[in-house]
Protein backbone atom coordinates (compact mmCIF):
# COMPACT_ATOMS: atom_id res chain seq x y z
CA UNK A 1 0.00 0.00 0.00
CA UNK A 2 1.33 3.62 -0.72
CA UNK A 3 1.61 6.20 2.05
CA UNK A 4 -0.67 9.04 2.13
CA UNK A 5 1.39 11.95 -0.08
CA UNK A 6 3.42 9.42 -1.48
CA UNK A 7 4.58 10.15 -5.41
CA UNK A 8 3.85 6.80 -7.04
CA UNK A 9 6.06 6.14 -9.82
CA UNK A 10 6.69 3.30 -12.27
CA UNK A 11 4.25 1.55 -14.87
CA UNK A 12 0.84 1.51 -14.14
CA UNK A 13 1.02 4.48 -10.89
CA UNK A 14 -2.22 5.29 -11.70
CA UNK A 15 -3.19 2.14 -10.33
CA UNK A 16 -3.21 3.28 -6.45
CA UNK A 17 -6.00 5.74 -7.68
CA UNK A 18 -8.08 2.43 -8.68
CA UNK A 19 -7.69 0.53 -5.81
CA UNK A 20 -9.34 2.90 -3.53
CA UNK A 21 -12.57 2.24 -5.00
CA UNK A 22 -12.29 -1.49 -3.52
CA UNK A 23 -12.18 -2.97 -0.78
CA UNK A 24 -9.85 -5.40 -2.21
CA UNK A 25 -6.69 -5.61 -4.10
CA UNK A 26 -7.77 -8.81 -6.11
CA UNK A 27 -10.71 -6.60 -7.65
CA UNK A 28 -9.19 -3.92 -8.56
CA UNK A 29 -7.59 -6.56 -11.06
CA UNK A 30 -9.56 -6.13 -13.99
CA UNK A 31 -9.29 -2.47 -14.53
CA UNK A 32 -5.52 -3.23 -13.54
CA UNK A 33 -5.73 -5.38 -16.89
CA UNK A 34 -7.51 -2.66 -18.41
CA UNK A 35 -4.94 0.11 -17.61
CA UNK A 36 -1.97 -2.43 -18.47
CA UNK A 37 -3.07 -3.27 -22.00
CA UNK A 38 -3.64 0.77 -22.49
CA UNK A 39 -0.23 1.36 -21.36
CA UNK A 40 2.10 -1.57 -22.52
CA UNK A 41 -0.50 -1.97 -25.91
CA UNK A 42 -0.85 -5.92 -25.19
CA UNK A 43 -1.15 -7.98 -22.09
CA UNK A 44 3.11 -9.29 -22.64
CA UNK A 45 4.65 -11.48 -19.61
CA UNK A 46 5.92 -8.08 -18.93
CA UNK A 47 2.61 -5.77 -18.53
CA UNK A 48 1.25 -9.20 -16.38
CA UNK A 49 3.82 -9.23 -13.80
CA UNK A 50 3.63 -5.52 -13.21
CA UNK A 51 -0.22 -6.17 -12.78
CA UNK A 52 0.28 -8.98 -10.53
CA UNK A 53 3.57 -6.78 -8.60
CA UNK A 54 1.27 -3.60 -7.80
CA UNK A 55 -1.66 -5.43 -6.40
CA UNK A 56 0.49 -8.71 -4.65
CA UNK A 57 -1.02 -11.28 -6.63
CA UNK A 58 0.30 -14.41 -7.75
CA UNK A 59 1.86 -13.87 -11.60
CA UNK A 60 -0.64 -16.95 -11.99
CA UNK A 61 -4.12 -15.76 -10.85
CA UNK A 62 -3.13 -12.56 -12.87
CA UNK A 63 -3.18 -14.99 -15.80
CA UNK A 64 -6.23 -17.23 -14.96
CA UNK A 65 -8.42 -14.41 -14.83
CA UNK A 66 -6.77 -12.19 -17.79
CA UNK A 67 -7.13 -15.37 -20.05
CA UNK A 68 -11.74 -15.45 -19.26
CA UNK A 69 -11.68 -12.55 -21.12
CA UNK A 70 -11.86 -11.69 -25.21
CA UNK A 71 -11.05 -8.19 -24.84
CA UNK A 72 -8.30 -9.16 -23.17
CA UNK A 73 -5.34 -9.53 -25.95
CA UNK A 74 -2.42 -12.23 -24.86
CA UNK A 75 -0.54 -11.38 -28.19
CA UNK A 76 0.64 -8.13 -30.07
CA UNK A 77 -1.74 -6.55 -32.35
CA UNK A 78 -2.14 -3.89 -34.79
CA UNK A 79 -1.96 -0.45 -34.43
CA UNK A 80 -5.68 -0.29 -34.76
CA UNK A 81 -8.09 -2.99 -33.07
CA UNK A 82 -10.92 -3.82 -35.66
CA UNK A 83 -13.87 -5.29 -34.09
CA UNK A 84 -16.82 -6.78 -36.48
CA UNK A 85 -20.37 -7.99 -35.41
CA UNK A 86 -21.37 -10.80 -37.28
CA UNK A 87 -24.73 -11.77 -34.84
CA UNK A 88 -27.64 -12.45 -36.16
CA UNK A 89 -29.09 -9.00 -36.77
CA UNK A 90 -25.82 -7.76 -38.26
CA UNK A 91 -25.61 -11.22 -40.23
CA UNK A 92 -29.15 -11.33 -42.19
CA UNK A 93 -27.71 -7.40 -42.76
CA UNK A 94 -25.04 -8.51 -44.33
CA UNK A 95 -21.60 -8.64 -42.07
CA UNK A 96 -20.52 -11.74 -43.86
CA UNK A 97 -19.74 -9.67 -46.89
CA UNK A 98 -17.56 -7.26 -44.98
CA UNK A 99 -15.16 -9.83 -43.58
CA UNK A 100 -14.43 -10.83 -47.51
CA UNK A 101 -13.62 -7.45 -48.48
CA UNK A 102 -10.90 -7.03 -45.44
CA UNK A 103 -9.93 -10.47 -46.56
CA UNK A 104 -9.09 -8.83 -49.92
CA UNK A 105 -8.47 -5.57 -49.57
CA UNK A 106 -6.15 -5.70 -45.87
CA UNK A 107 -5.21 -9.76 -46.30
CA UNK A 108 -6.61 -9.65 -42.89
CA UNK A 109 -8.57 -12.69 -41.12
CA UNK A 110 -10.27 -13.15 -37.43
CA UNK A 111 -8.04 -13.18 -35.04
CA UNK A 112 -4.82 -12.10 -36.97
CA UNK A 113 -3.19 -8.68 -37.86
CA UNK A 114 -2.65 -7.57 -41.19
CA UNK A 115 1.05 -8.05 -42.80
CA UNK A 116 1.85 -4.46 -42.53
CA UNK A 117 0.89 -4.18 -38.62
CA UNK A 118 -2.10 -1.83 -39.30
CA UNK A 119 -5.25 -3.50 -38.66
CA UNK A 120 -6.00 -6.21 -35.77
CA UNK A 121 -9.22 -7.98 -36.84
CA UNK A 122 -11.80 -9.69 -33.92
CA UNK A 123 -15.23 -10.65 -35.06
CA UNK A 124 -17.54 -9.95 -32.62
CA UNK A 125 -20.80 -11.26 -30.60
CA UNK A 126 -23.49 -8.37 -30.54
CA UNK A 127 -22.47 -4.99 -29.71
CA UNK A 128 -25.70 -3.30 -29.23
CA UNK A 129 -25.63 -1.62 -32.56
CA UNK A 130 -27.91 -4.23 -34.14
CA UNK A 131 -30.61 -1.45 -35.25
CA UNK A 132 -28.15 0.21 -37.92
CA UNK A 133 -25.70 -2.76 -38.39
CA UNK A 134 -23.93 -4.16 -40.05
CA UNK A 135 -21.24 -2.39 -37.56
CA UNK A 136 -18.08 -2.30 -35.99
CA UNK A 137 -16.08 -0.76 -33.30
CA UNK A 138 -12.13 0.09 -34.70
CA UNK A 139 -10.40 1.00 -31.40
CA UNK A 140 -12.93 3.07 -29.08
CA UNK A 141 -15.08 4.48 -32.44
CA UNK A 142 -18.58 2.43 -32.98
CA UNK A 143 -18.93 2.59 -37.22
CA UNK A 144 -22.84 1.50 -38.25
CA UNK A 145 -24.61 1.05 -41.68
CA UNK A 146 -21.52 -0.16 -43.35
CA UNK A 147 -21.52 -1.35 -46.67
CA UNK A 148 -18.82 -3.09 -48.81
CA UNK A 149 -18.19 0.22 -49.60
CA UNK A 150 -18.43 2.37 -46.32
CA UNK A 151 -16.22 0.14 -44.51
CA UNK A 152 -13.10 0.91 -46.92
CA UNK A 153 -13.68 4.44 -46.40
CA UNK A 154 -13.67 4.14 -42.76
CA UNK A 155 -11.20 2.30 -42.12
CA UNK A 156 -9.15 4.63 -44.47
CA UNK A 157 -9.07 7.47 -42.05
CA UNK A 158 -7.17 5.08 -39.62
CA UNK A 159 -3.23 4.96 -40.77
CA UNK B 1 -55.45 -3.07 -22.77
CA UNK B 2 -51.85 -1.45 -22.36
CA UNK B 3 -53.59 1.67 -20.69
CA UNK B 4 -51.78 5.85 -20.02
CA UNK B 5 -49.13 6.25 -22.74
CA UNK B 6 -46.50 8.43 -21.07
CA UNK B 7 -42.90 8.32 -21.54
CA UNK B 8 -40.59 8.58 -18.55
CA UNK B 9 -37.15 6.45 -20.11
CA UNK B 10 -36.37 8.37 -22.97
CA UNK B 11 -39.11 11.05 -22.64
CA UNK B 12 -36.11 13.64 -23.08
CA UNK B 13 -33.09 12.06 -25.25
CA UNK B 14 -34.76 13.85 -28.05
CA UNK B 15 -32.63 16.86 -26.58
CA UNK B 16 -29.71 16.99 -27.46
CA UNK B 17 -27.95 17.53 -23.87
CA UNK B 18 -29.96 15.28 -22.30
CA UNK B 19 -27.10 13.94 -20.60
CA UNK B 20 -26.66 16.81 -18.87
CA UNK B 21 -28.09 17.15 -15.03
CA UNK B 22 -29.12 20.42 -15.68
CA UNK B 23 -31.49 19.71 -18.76
CA UNK B 24 -32.58 16.33 -16.30
CA UNK B 25 -33.20 18.60 -13.40
CA UNK B 26 -35.27 21.11 -15.70
CA UNK B 27 -37.69 18.22 -16.54
CA UNK B 28 -37.97 17.24 -12.70
CA UNK B 29 -35.08 14.90 -12.47
CA UNK B 30 -34.11 14.23 -8.92
CA UNK B 31 -37.45 15.27 -7.42
CA UNK B 32 -38.13 11.58 -6.66
CA UNK B 33 -34.96 10.85 -5.01
CA UNK B 34 -35.39 14.02 -3.49
CA UNK B 35 -39.26 12.23 -2.26
CA UNK B 36 -37.43 9.04 -1.34
CA UNK B 37 -34.96 10.65 0.94
CA UNK B 38 -37.81 12.08 3.05
CA UNK B 39 -39.37 8.52 3.11
CA UNK B 40 -38.08 5.53 5.74
CA UNK B 41 -36.48 3.73 3.57
CA UNK B 42 -38.66 0.64 5.16
CA UNK B 43 -41.83 2.69 2.96
CA UNK B 44 -39.58 2.97 -0.06
CA UNK B 45 -39.24 -0.65 -0.23
CA UNK B 46 -42.92 -1.04 0.11
CA UNK B 47 -43.92 1.36 -2.69
CA UNK B 48 -41.25 -0.52 -5.19
CA UNK B 49 -43.28 -3.73 -3.25
CA UNK B 50 -46.58 -2.73 -4.05
CA UNK B 51 -45.95 -1.05 -7.55
CA UNK B 52 -45.48 -4.86 -8.85
CA UNK B 53 -41.99 -4.13 -11.39
CA UNK B 54 -40.52 -6.75 -12.44
CA UNK B 55 -36.72 -6.78 -13.51
CA UNK B 56 -35.88 -5.50 -16.80
CA UNK B 57 -32.22 -7.74 -17.26
CA UNK B 58 -34.83 -11.00 -18.69
CA UNK B 59 -35.92 -12.94 -15.78
CA UNK B 60 -38.74 -10.64 -14.97
CA UNK B 61 -37.71 -11.52 -10.84
CA UNK B 62 -39.96 -9.12 -8.90
CA UNK B 63 -37.73 -6.33 -7.68
CA UNK B 64 -39.44 -5.04 -4.10
CA UNK B 65 -38.94 -8.60 -3.35
CA UNK B 66 -35.24 -9.02 -3.85
CA UNK B 67 -34.66 -6.23 -2.05
CA UNK B 68 -36.83 -7.00 0.35
CA UNK B 69 -34.49 -10.07 1.25
CA UNK B 70 -31.53 -8.04 1.39
CA UNK B 71 -32.84 -5.97 3.77
CA UNK B 72 -33.39 -8.26 6.11
CA UNK B 73 -29.99 -10.18 5.67
CA UNK B 74 -28.31 -8.09 9.25
CA UNK B 75 -24.60 -8.08 7.29
CA UNK B 76 -23.36 -4.54 6.14
CA UNK B 77 -22.21 -3.10 3.95
CA UNK B 78 -24.75 -3.89 1.30
CA UNK B 79 -23.95 -3.08 -1.96
CA UNK B 80 -25.57 -2.23 -5.08
CA UNK B 81 -24.76 -3.34 -8.36
CA UNK B 82 -26.06 -2.06 -11.47
CA UNK B 83 -26.10 -4.76 -14.84
CA UNK B 84 -25.02 -2.81 -17.64
CA UNK B 85 -23.47 -5.70 -19.12
CA UNK B 86 -26.21 -5.40 -21.86
CA UNK B 87 -24.70 -8.49 -24.37
CA UNK B 88 -27.74 -10.28 -25.42
CA UNK B 89 -27.83 -10.30 -28.70
CA UNK B 90 -30.34 -8.17 -30.73
CA UNK B 91 -30.08 -5.74 -27.28
CA UNK B 92 -28.87 -2.09 -27.16
CA UNK B 93 -31.63 -0.80 -24.96
CA UNK B 94 -29.31 -0.39 -22.25
CA UNK B 95 -27.30 1.56 -24.16
CA UNK B 96 -29.54 4.15 -25.01
CA UNK B 97 -30.04 4.91 -21.49
CA UNK B 98 -26.76 5.12 -20.60
CA UNK B 99 -25.45 7.48 -22.95
CA UNK B 100 -28.62 9.58 -23.54
CA UNK B 101 -29.93 9.63 -19.78
CA UNK B 102 -27.68 8.36 -17.56
CA UNK B 103 -28.95 10.66 -14.74
CA UNK B 104 -32.58 8.43 -14.48
CA UNK B 105 -30.33 5.88 -13.82
CA UNK B 106 -28.44 7.34 -11.33
CA UNK B 107 -31.05 8.48 -9.50
CA UNK B 108 -32.57 5.55 -9.57
CA UNK B 109 -29.44 3.88 -7.87
CA UNK B 110 -29.60 6.60 -5.38
CA UNK B 111 -33.50 5.56 -4.25
CA UNK B 112 -32.03 1.79 -4.03
CA UNK B 113 -28.94 3.10 -2.17
CA UNK B 114 -31.28 4.43 0.31
CA UNK B 115 -33.75 2.20 0.69
CA UNK B 116 -31.62 -0.54 0.78
CA UNK B 117 -29.16 1.40 3.15
CA UNK B 118 -26.44 0.86 1.06
CA UNK B 119 -22.84 2.30 0.90
CA UNK B 120 -21.63 1.42 -2.09
CA UNK B 121 -22.45 0.89 -5.91
CA UNK B 122 -21.16 -0.43 -8.73
CA UNK B 123 -21.98 -0.38 -12.56
CA UNK B 124 -20.56 -3.19 -14.13
CA UNK B 125 -20.41 -2.03 -18.12
CA UNK B 126 -19.76 -3.91 -20.85
CA UNK B 127 -16.27 -3.04 -22.21
CA UNK B 128 -17.74 -2.74 -25.70
CA UNK B 129 -19.18 0.37 -24.83
CA UNK B 130 -16.33 3.13 -24.47
CA UNK B 131 -18.63 5.56 -25.02
CA UNK B 132 -21.62 5.11 -22.48
CA UNK B 133 -18.02 5.04 -19.96
CA UNK B 134 -17.55 8.43 -20.50
CA UNK B 135 -21.10 9.88 -20.48
CA UNK B 136 -21.58 8.42 -17.39
CA UNK B 137 -18.27 9.03 -15.85
CA UNK B 138 -19.73 12.78 -16.70
CA UNK B 139 -22.48 12.42 -15.17
CA UNK B 140 -21.49 10.20 -11.81
CA UNK B 141 -19.47 13.52 -11.04
CA UNK B 142 -22.09 16.19 -11.85
CA UNK B 143 -24.49 14.18 -9.67
CA UNK B 144 -21.85 14.02 -6.77
CA UNK B 145 -20.86 18.08 -6.97
CA UNK B 146 -24.74 18.41 -6.67
CA UNK B 147 -25.17 16.34 -3.75
CA UNK B 148 -27.76 14.16 -5.48
CA UNK B 149 -25.19 10.94 -4.91
CA UNK B 150 -24.63 10.50 -1.10
CA UNK B 151 -22.57 7.25 -1.47
CA UNK B 152 -18.96 6.19 -3.59
CA UNK B 153 -20.96 4.91 -7.03
CA UNK B 154 -18.03 3.45 -9.39
CA UNK B 155 -17.74 1.87 -13.39
CA UNK B 156 -16.48 -1.25 -13.59
CA UNK B 157 -15.57 -2.23 -17.34
CA UNK B 158 -16.47 -5.37 -18.64
CA UNK B 159 -13.69 -7.42 -20.88
CA UNK B 160 -15.81 -9.27 -23.36
CA UNK B 161 -17.58 -12.20 -21.90
CA UNK B 162 -21.33 -12.53 -22.39
CA UNK B 163 -22.03 -14.22 -19.11
CA UNK B 164 -20.54 -12.13 -16.95
CA UNK B 165 -24.01 -10.70 -17.38
CA UNK B 166 -25.44 -13.48 -15.54
CA UNK B 167 -25.47 -11.72 -11.96
CA UNK B 168 -23.16 -14.51 -9.99
CA UNK B 169 -20.64 -14.25 -12.56
CA UNK B 170 -20.47 -10.54 -12.75
CA UNK B 171 -20.41 -10.73 -9.06
CA UNK B 172 -17.21 -13.02 -9.39
CA UNK B 173 -15.81 -10.98 -12.69
CA UNK B 174 -16.42 -7.51 -9.83
CA UNK B 175 -13.95 -9.65 -7.51
CA UNK B 176 -11.41 -9.76 -10.00
CA UNK B 177 -12.08 -13.17 -10.57
CA UNK B 178 -13.07 -15.76 -13.74
CA UNK B 179 -17.12 -14.49 -14.88
CA UNK B 180 -18.06 -18.04 -14.01
CA UNK B 181 -21.53 -18.37 -12.65
CA UNK B 182 -21.86 -20.06 -8.90
CA UNK B 183 -24.37 -22.53 -7.75
CA UNK B 184 -27.42 -20.79 -6.44
CA UNK B 185 -28.30 -20.72 -3.08
CA UNK B 186 -26.99 -19.05 -1.42
CA UNK B 187 -28.29 -16.04 -4.02
CA UNK B 188 -26.39 -12.84 -4.01
CA UNK B 189 -29.32 -10.86 -1.64
CA UNK B 190 -27.09 -12.58 1.28
CA UNK B 191 -24.30 -13.94 -0.21
CA UNK B 192 -22.82 -11.41 -2.88
CA UNK B 193 -20.21 -9.32 -3.92
CA UNK B 194 -17.50 -9.76 -1.42
CA UNK B 195 -19.50 -11.96 0.52
CA UNK B 196 -22.27 -9.42 1.45
CA UNK B 197 -26.04 -8.88 0.57
CA UNK B 198 -25.64 -7.52 -3.02
CA UNK B 199 -29.04 -6.07 -5.00
CA UNK B 200 -27.82 -6.67 -8.56
CA UNK B 201 -30.69 -4.86 -10.82
CA UNK B 202 -30.92 -3.81 -15.03
CA UNK B 203 -29.96 -0.64 -15.93
CA UNK B 204 -33.91 -0.33 -16.92
CA UNK B 205 -34.56 -1.78 -13.58
CA UNK B 206 -33.31 1.43 -11.77
CA UNK B 207 -34.77 3.90 -14.02
CA UNK B 208 -38.04 3.02 -13.74
CA UNK B 209 -37.66 3.69 -10.36
CA UNK B 210 -38.12 7.15 -10.26
CA UNK B 211 -41.17 7.58 -11.89
CA UNK B 212 -42.57 4.66 -9.49
CA UNK B 213 -41.52 7.26 -6.77
CA UNK B 214 -42.27 10.13 -7.87
CA UNK B 215 -45.79 9.56 -9.06
CA UNK B 216 -46.45 6.34 -6.26
CA UNK B 217 -47.12 2.67 -7.04
CA UNK B 218 -51.39 3.28 -8.15
CA UNK B 219 -49.90 5.56 -10.97
CA UNK B 220 -47.08 2.96 -12.33
CA UNK B 221 -49.37 0.13 -12.50
CA UNK B 222 -52.39 2.17 -14.50
CA UNK B 223 -49.30 1.51 -17.65
CA UNK B 224 -49.57 -1.64 -19.26
CA UNK B 225 -50.96 -5.19 -17.70
CA UNK B 226 -51.43 -5.19 -13.93
CA UNK B 227 -49.43 -8.13 -13.67
CA UNK B 228 -46.66 -6.92 -15.28
CA UNK B 229 -46.85 -3.19 -15.11
CA UNK B 230 -44.85 0.14 -16.33
CA UNK B 231 -42.92 0.47 -19.87
CA UNK B 232 -40.33 -1.48 -21.36
CA UNK B 233 -38.05 -0.54 -24.13
CA UNK B 234 -38.13 -2.67 -26.81
CA UNK B 235 -34.93 -2.89 -29.37
CA UNK B 236 -35.94 -3.56 -32.65
CA UNK B 237 -33.51 -4.59 -35.17
CA UNK B 238 -33.56 -7.17 -38.73
CA UNK B 239 -35.32 -6.77 -41.41
CA UNK B 240 -37.75 -3.71 -40.51
CA UNK B 241 -38.23 -0.51 -42.18
CA UNK B 242 -37.23 1.77 -38.96
CA UNK B 243 -35.38 0.06 -36.61
CA UNK B 244 -34.69 1.69 -33.14
CA UNK B 245 -35.79 1.42 -29.55
CA UNK B 246 -39.31 2.08 -28.63
CA UNK B 247 -40.41 2.53 -25.02
CA UNK B 248 -43.87 0.99 -25.03
CA UNK B 249 -46.21 0.16 -21.93
CA UNK B 250 -45.52 -3.66 -21.41
CA UNK B 251 -48.17 -6.06 -23.04
CA UNK B 252 -47.90 -3.77 -26.39
CA UNK B 253 -48.63 -6.97 -29.06
CA UNK B 254 -45.37 -7.85 -31.40
CA UNK B 255 -47.69 -7.39 -34.74
CA UNK B 256 -48.09 -3.28 -32.63
CA UNK B 257 -44.04 -3.10 -32.43
CA UNK B 258 -43.20 -4.51 -35.71
CA UNK B 259 -46.10 -2.76 -38.13
CA UNK B 260 -46.84 0.51 -35.93
CA UNK B 261 -43.50 1.23 -34.42
CA UNK B 262 -40.86 -0.01 -36.44
CA UNK B 263 -42.38 0.70 -39.85
CA UNK B 264 -43.21 -2.71 -40.79
CA UNK B 265 -41.46 -5.74 -42.40
CA UNK B 266 -38.37 -4.08 -44.77
CA UNK B 267 -39.41 -3.69 -48.34
CA UNK B 268 -43.42 -4.70 -47.80
CA UNK B 269 -41.92 -8.10 -47.63
CA UNK B 270 -43.92 -11.39 -45.42
CA UNK B 271 -42.83 -11.62 -42.19
CA UNK B 272 -40.71 -14.71 -41.96
CA UNK B 273 -39.89 -15.10 -38.43
CA UNK B 274 -39.35 -12.97 -34.72
CA UNK B 275 -37.65 -13.61 -32.16
CA UNK B 276 -39.49 -11.64 -29.32
CA UNK B 277 -36.39 -11.29 -26.70
CA UNK B 278 -32.62 -11.64 -27.74
CA UNK B 279 -31.31 -14.16 -29.15
CA UNK B 280 -31.66 -16.83 -26.03
CA UNK B 281 -35.54 -16.50 -26.42
CA UNK B 282 -37.63 -19.05 -29.01
CA UNK B 283 -38.01 -17.90 -32.28
CA UNK B 284 -41.93 -17.37 -33.03
CA UNK B 285 -43.58 -18.04 -36.66
CA UNK B 286 -45.97 -15.06 -37.70
CA UNK B 287 -49.36 -16.73 -36.67
CA UNK B 288 -47.55 -15.77 -33.18
CA UNK B 289 -47.02 -12.00 -33.53
CA UNK B 290 -50.38 -11.07 -31.59
CA UNK B 291 -48.59 -11.92 -28.21
CA UNK B 292 -48.61 -9.46 -25.59
CA UNK B 293 -45.04 -8.53 -24.92
CA UNK B 294 -44.88 -8.88 -20.74
CA UNK B 295 -43.31 -11.19 -18.75
CA UNK B 296 -46.41 -13.09 -18.14
CA UNK B 297 -48.16 -13.66 -21.76
CA UNK B 298 -44.96 -14.18 -24.08
CA UNK B 299 -44.40 -17.93 -21.98
CA UNK B 300 -48.02 -18.16 -22.88
CA UNK B 301 -47.28 -18.01 -26.59
CA UNK B 302 -43.99 -20.05 -26.40
CA UNK B 303 -41.31 -17.82 -25.80
CA UNK B 304 -39.90 -15.07 -23.73
CA UNK B 305 -39.77 -11.84 -22.67
CA UNK B 306 -36.23 -11.37 -22.32
CA UNK B 307 -34.41 -8.52 -22.70
CA UNK B 308 -37.45 -7.31 -25.19
CA UNK B 309 -35.33 -7.49 -28.32
CA UNK B 310 -36.77 -7.88 -31.36
CA UNK B 311 -35.30 -9.04 -34.12
CA UNK B 312 -37.61 -9.43 -37.54
CA UNK B 313 -36.76 -12.25 -40.15
CA UNK B 314 -38.40 -11.01 -43.93
CA UNK B 315 -39.42 -14.03 -46.30
CA UNK B 316 -36.14 -15.34 -47.88
CA UNK B 317 -34.53 -15.60 -44.58
CA UNK B 318 -32.52 -19.04 -44.20
CA UNK B 319 -33.59 -19.86 -41.15
CA UNK B 320 -30.94 -22.63 -40.78
CA UNK B 321 -28.32 -20.29 -41.28
CA UNK B 322 -30.10 -18.01 -38.12
CA UNK B 323 -29.97 -21.31 -36.16
CA UNK B 324 -26.56 -22.08 -36.96
CA UNK B 325 -25.30 -18.50 -36.29
CA UNK B 326 -27.32 -18.42 -32.73
CA UNK B 327 -25.58 -21.53 -31.61
CA UNK B 328 -22.03 -20.50 -32.19
CA UNK B 329 -22.88 -17.65 -30.19
CA UNK B 330 -23.53 -19.68 -27.49
CA UNK B 331 -20.69 -22.38 -27.99
CA UNK B 332 -18.55 -19.41 -27.95
CA UNK B 333 -20.03 -17.73 -25.01
CA UNK B 334 -20.10 -21.00 -22.64
CA UNK B 335 -17.95 -20.03 -20.08
CA UNK B 336 -17.14 -23.87 -19.76
CA UNK B 337 -17.69 -24.50 -16.34
CA UNK B 338 -20.80 -27.63 -16.65
CA UNK B 339 -20.06 -30.53 -19.35
CA UNK B 340 -24.18 -30.17 -21.09
CA UNK B 341 -23.44 -26.59 -22.26
CA UNK B 342 -19.71 -26.83 -22.49
CA UNK B 343 -19.76 -29.92 -24.89
CA UNK B 344 -23.26 -29.48 -25.81
CA UNK B 345 -23.40 -25.78 -27.34
CA UNK B 346 -20.64 -27.36 -29.47
CA UNK B 347 -22.36 -30.52 -30.65
CA UNK B 348 -25.50 -28.61 -31.63
CA UNK B 349 -23.49 -26.05 -33.90
CA UNK B 350 -21.64 -28.53 -35.72
CA UNK B 351 -24.78 -30.20 -36.75
CA UNK B 352 -25.95 -27.09 -37.83
CA UNK B 353 -23.15 -26.58 -39.68
CA UNK B 354 -23.19 -29.38 -41.31
CA UNK B 355 -26.51 -28.89 -42.34
CA UNK B 356 -26.34 -25.22 -43.44
CA UNK B 357 -22.97 -26.64 -45.58
CA UNK B 358 -25.59 -28.90 -47.47
CA UNK B 359 -23.74 -32.16 -45.52
CA UNK B 360 -26.24 -32.44 -43.59
CA UNK B 361 -27.80 -36.55 -43.10
CA UNK B 362 -30.89 -38.23 -42.81
CA UNK B 363 -31.47 -38.64 -39.04
CA UNK B 364 -29.70 -35.08 -37.98
CA UNK B 365 -32.85 -33.59 -36.83
CA UNK B 366 -33.49 -36.24 -34.11
CA UNK B 367 -29.90 -36.04 -33.13
CA UNK B 368 -30.18 -32.69 -32.96
CA UNK B 369 -33.43 -32.84 -30.40
CA UNK B 370 -31.87 -35.73 -28.35
CA UNK B 371 -28.19 -33.39 -28.12
CA UNK B 372 -30.58 -31.06 -26.81
CA UNK B 373 -32.88 -33.04 -24.98
CA UNK B 374 -29.47 -33.96 -23.18
CA UNK B 375 -28.79 -29.83 -21.91
CA UNK B 376 -31.83 -28.62 -20.96
CA UNK B 377 -32.14 -28.53 -17.10
CA UNK B 378 -28.84 -29.85 -16.90
CA UNK B 379 -26.76 -26.95 -16.90
CA UNK B 380 -25.41 -24.82 -14.04
CA UNK B 381 -26.94 -21.89 -15.50
CA UNK B 382 -29.81 -20.18 -17.74
CA UNK B 383 -27.08 -20.40 -21.10
CA UNK B 384 -27.60 -23.91 -21.90
CA UNK B 385 -30.98 -23.90 -21.34
CA UNK B 386 -31.29 -21.40 -23.54
CA UNK B 387 -29.03 -22.62 -26.30
CA UNK B 388 -31.04 -26.14 -25.68
CA UNK B 389 -34.37 -24.45 -26.34
CA UNK B 390 -33.37 -21.76 -29.23
CA UNK B 391 -32.51 -25.27 -31.40
CA UNK B 392 -35.45 -27.11 -30.55
CA UNK B 393 -37.80 -24.26 -31.08
CA UNK B 394 -35.98 -23.15 -34.23
CA UNK B 395 -36.94 -27.09 -35.82
CA UNK B 396 -40.45 -26.74 -33.95
CA UNK B 397 -41.32 -24.61 -36.01
CA UNK B 398 -39.74 -24.36 -39.10
CA UNK B 399 -38.96 -28.08 -39.56
CA UNK B 400 -39.40 -28.50 -43.12
CA UNK B 401 -37.03 -25.73 -44.11
CA UNK B 402 -34.24 -28.12 -41.92
CA UNK B 403 -35.55 -31.34 -43.93
CA UNK B 404 -35.80 -29.20 -47.16
CA UNK B 405 -32.11 -27.90 -46.16
CA UNK B 406 -30.48 -30.98 -45.55
CA UNK B 407 -32.36 -32.81 -48.62
CA UNK B 408 -31.06 -29.45 -50.93
CA UNK B 409 -28.56 -26.70 -50.24
CA UNK B 410 -29.70 -23.76 -50.28
CA UNK B 411 -26.66 -21.73 -49.63
CA UNK B 412 -26.53 -20.22 -53.24
CA UNK B 413 -29.68 -18.31 -51.70
CA UNK B 414 -29.26 -14.69 -50.55
CA UNK B 415 -29.86 -14.70 -46.73
CA UNK B 416 -32.06 -11.81 -45.95
CA UNK B 417 -34.35 -9.78 -49.03
C1 LIG C 1 -26.53 -16.03 -19.54
C2 LIG C 1 -27.16 -14.85 -18.87
C3 LIG C 1 -26.87 -13.56 -19.32
C4 LIG C 1 -27.46 -12.45 -18.72
N1 LIG C 1 -27.15 -11.20 -19.19
C5 LIG C 1 -27.70 -10.11 -18.60
C6 LIG C 1 -27.37 -8.80 -19.05
O1 LIG C 1 -26.60 -8.61 -20.00
N2 LIG C 1 -27.96 -7.75 -18.43
C7 LIG C 1 -28.82 -7.91 -17.37
O2 LIG C 1 -29.29 -6.94 -16.82
N3 LIG C 1 -29.14 -9.15 -16.93
C8 LIG C 1 -28.60 -10.24 -17.51
N4 LIG C 1 -28.92 -11.49 -17.03
C9 LIG C 1 -29.83 -11.59 -15.88
C10 LIG C 1 -29.07 -11.44 -14.55
O3 LIG C 1 -28.60 -12.71 -14.14
C11 LIG C 1 -29.98 -10.92 -13.45
O4 LIG C 1 -31.13 -11.68 -13.40
C12 LIG C 1 -30.38 -9.48 -13.62
O5 LIG C 1 -29.25 -8.65 -13.78
C13 LIG C 1 -31.17 -9.03 -12.43
O6 LIG C 1 -31.63 -7.70 -12.60
P1 LIG C 1 -33.18 -7.40 -12.74
O7 LIG C 1 -33.89 -8.11 -11.63
O8 LIG C 1 -33.25 -5.92 -12.62
O9 LIG C 1 -33.60 -7.91 -14.08
C14 LIG C 1 -28.36 -12.62 -17.64
C15 LIG C 1 -28.65 -13.91 -17.20
C16 LIG C 1 -28.08 -15.01 -17.81
C17 LIG C 1 -28.42 -16.37 -17.30
S1 LIG D 1 -26.16 -8.01 -33.82
FE1 LIG D 1 -24.57 -6.78 -34.53
S2 LIG D 1 -24.60 -5.13 -33.17
FE2 LIG D 1 -26.15 -6.40 -32.40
Amino acid sequence: MSEPGMVVEGPLAGLEEIKKQYPTERAALMPALHAAQREFGWLSHEALAAVASRLNLPEATVRSTASFYSMFQGKSTGRHAVRICTNVACMVLGAEGLLAVLNGLYGLAPGQTSPDGRFSLEVMECIGACDKGPSMLVNEDLHTDLSAEKIIEVLETYE
Amino acid sequence: MTGVKVKYLLGNIDNPNSADIEEYEKAGGYQALGKALSMESAMVIEEVKKSGLRGRGGAGFPTGMKWMFADRDPKFPKYIVCNADEGEPGTFKDRIILEKNPHVLIEGMAIAAHALKAEHGYIYLRGEYPAAKKVLETAINQAQRRGCLKFPLHIHQGAGAYICGEETALIDSLGGKRGQPRLKPPFPVSEGLFGKPTVVNNVETFANLPFIIKNGAEEYLKIGNPECPGNKLFPVSGHVERPGVFELPMGTTLREIIYEHAGGVKGGLALKAVIPGGISTPVLPPDKIDCPMDFVSVPKWGSMLGSGAVIVFAEGTCLVKVAWRSLKFFERESCGKCTPCREGTGWLRAILERIENGQGREGDIGLLEDVAGNIAGNTFCPLGDGAASVALNFIRHFRSEFEGHIKTDCRKMAVGP
